[in-house]
């Protein structure tokens, strides 16, 4: 079995390893411990400044660094980046276009026993109206790494989505060439595609080998980056296929299944059918009765398979 | 403060006042009240107390100034196109569809502005950035920032001075512009924030209180915030709303509207006394 870290683990492991190489100061929301922007200050105290539960100012604090000309990663849990803030993320640091990144964990319903007032399911809808905003949503660990690398590479604001809950690793961390905006082909198929993003990747390429059994062959892409969209890589999944699905740990409304609905509609209509949060707040439970119950499971990505290959004409 | 330097600082906010009228009433919209009641505050900083250059609007090195109010554009604008940020000509274009000069500032178009603000909160927390970053970088630049009293109803504003103040940002000087109006009347009957000075001195701040028309209580205030180590300073000036257009003194309904032709003559009528 494939070893399983969280992305966040992967994100404060990121910032720590790559603190040494690039010149970056981190904020936290005092949630550093959760968030794991604490294995940097460990490393780097000096560059690392809690602001308190304070998220607002955090943000418009960030924007100063940014435009003073550091480049500086604000975490918290997404609720409180894309939901408390967004207004802070709007007006002081996607309209003046500046440079900085929002580390945001504890996203989607795996936050688990916490419950709904900690599950965002909103994030990337609320991102995504943006404009100038990248959206990043890893898969795995290694994926999580190379975003944040790229994070500090690209100029302007980011949104980097993580998770809270250990998830398998998919990619090797040697051979793995992470490419902003450039959406990756995980396994070849002529009858339906799925389109998955996050953790829910894994699970498309188990849906992938179930409809494999029962006959069906089924392309998988993993869109890591969320805005800009990687329409090229889309469309030929529209055009070849016919029949999309897409998976996604967030709510159907306005995340990845309504990007790549928005992007087939106007250029190649095919049957677009959504895995997600089906417009309803999140719960307390495990995270694998979470799973179950909002239907992030390879058994519904391959009922909802079927379902798009049903209204292929 | 000498007499020369005292009428020629005073000849330049007398400018920056006539400015400020034809811009909002080219613009037939706009903020004239808080933009008059800033008027000498803001030539004081431009012209005696910020190491800013026309010429290299983006020094690293510079000052930072952030109008966390930034409704008041109208005298941001005057001053920076009086200092040589942009020709004077561009004033009368504000607000219009291909103008830079928007309703309220963009960083991003308007040389000399150093932050977006508009969204009230958002500026002084981003100045606290720009604070913070010179420590960081330990350089030796000072950020200012001017808040409206009604801005200061905004929980923001004391999330920022518990940063600025915990962070220990002695570089970081806000300004409270304390006219005591708002758009919905008296700040006191609206939705009282006062007393400023107790707030402010208990969220760790080094606070001073001055009469922001009278330009030696202005020099005195800032020379004095320079000496202030290991916390932030608040300058509270007390000022009217309108100031130098008698019509417009102390009138809440002249916070956020343009005046007629009419008003227009009358007003520069009155400034060109001066």
């Amino acid at each position: 079995m494939a070893e399983k870290i969280a992305t966040r683990e992967a994100y404060g492991n990121a910032l720590a390893e790559l603190g040494e190489k690039y010149d970056f100061v981190v904020l936290d929301a005092d949630l550093a411990a959760a968030t794991k922007t604490g294995i940097f200050k460990k490393k780097y105290p000096a560059r690392h400044f809690d602001c308190g539960i304070a998220e607002g100012n955090m943000m418009a604090v960030a924007a100063g660094l940014a435009a003073a000309g550091k480049i500086p990663f604000a975490s918290t849990f997404a609720m409180f980046a894309a939901g408390r803030a967004y207004e802070q993320i709007r007006n002081a640091i996607g309209y003046p276009h500046l440079n900085v990144k929002i580390g945001a964990t504890h996203a989607g319903i795996t936050v688990g026993e916490d419950g709904a007032t900690h599950q965002c399911n909103e994030d990337l809808a609320l991102m995504r109206t943006i404009p100038g905003m990248t959206i990043v949503n890893p898969a795995d660990a290694v994926e999580a790494r190379a975003a944040v690398e790229a994070a500090i590479l690209h100029k302007g604001p980011m949104y980097l989505r993580f998770g809270r809950f250990a998830v398998p690793v998919l990619y090797n961390k040697e051979s793995y060439k992470f490419e902003l905006g450039r959406g990756v082909n995980m396994a070849e198929g002529k009858d339906v595609t799925i389109i998955a993003t996050g953790i829910m990747v894994d699970m498309a390429l188990q849906a992938a080998e179930l409809l494999k059994a029962d006959g069906v062959s089924a392309r998988v892409i993993n869109i890591h980056t969320i805005k800009p969209l990687d329409k090229e890589i889309v469309l030929d999944a529209a055009r070849a296929t016919g029949a999309i699905v897409t998976a996604e740990e967030h709510s159907i409304i306005g995340g990845l299944g309504s990007a790549v609905a928005e992007a087939v509609g106007e250029a190649c209509p095919v049957p677009v059918v959504r895995v997600g949060v089906e417009d309803s707040y999140g719960r307390s439970g495990s995270v694998p009765a979470l799973l179950e119950l909002y239907g992030l499971t390879p058994a519904n990505i391959v009922a909802k398979a079927k379902l798009a290959l049903s209204l292929k004409k | 403060m000498e007499q020369a330097k005292k009428q020629q600082l005073a000849k330049i906010a007398n400018q920056l006042r006539l400015d400020i009228v034809e811009e909002v009433h080219a613009a037939k919209s706009g903020h004239p009240g808080g933009s008059l009641s800033i008027a000498d505050i803001i030539t004081y900083l431009y012209y005696e107390e910020m190491n800013v250059n026309p010429q290299n609007p983006a020094d690293p090195d510079r000052d930072r100034f952030v109008l966390s109010k930034g409704h008041t554009a109208p005298a941001l604008y005057a001053v920076l196109a009086e200092k040589g940020f942009f020709p004077r000509e561009e004033l009368v274009t504000l607000r219009k569809v291909d103008s830079f000069l928007q309703g309220h500032p963009d960083m991003k178009h308007t040389p000399g502005v150093d932050m977006t603000t508009g969204s009230l909160g958002l500026g002084i927390s981003a100045a606290c950035g720009m604070a913070l970053a010179a420590k960081i970088d330990g350089k030796n630049y000072r950020t200012y920032t001017i808040v409206g009293d009604g801005e200061s109803e905004e929980g923001q504003v004391w999330e920022a001075c518990m940063f600025a103040a915990h962070y220990k940002l002695d570089n970081f000087c806000m300004i409270l512009d304390l006219n005591g109006l708002q758009i919905d009347g008296p700040i006191t009957e609206v939705m009282n924030p006062t007393p400023h000075d107790q707030k402010l001195a208990a969220f760790g701040f080094h606070v001073i209180v001055a009469d922001g028309h009278d330009f030696d209580a202005i020099e005195a205030a800032f020379a004095e915030a320079k000496t202030v180590k290991g916390k932030p300073t608040a300058i509270i000036f007390n000022t009217v709303k309108g100031k130098g257009v008698s019509f417009m003194e102390n009138q809440v309904g002249w916070h956020g509207s343009a005046p007629n032709d009419e008003q227009y003559a009358q007003a520069v009528a009155e400034l060109s006394k001066n």
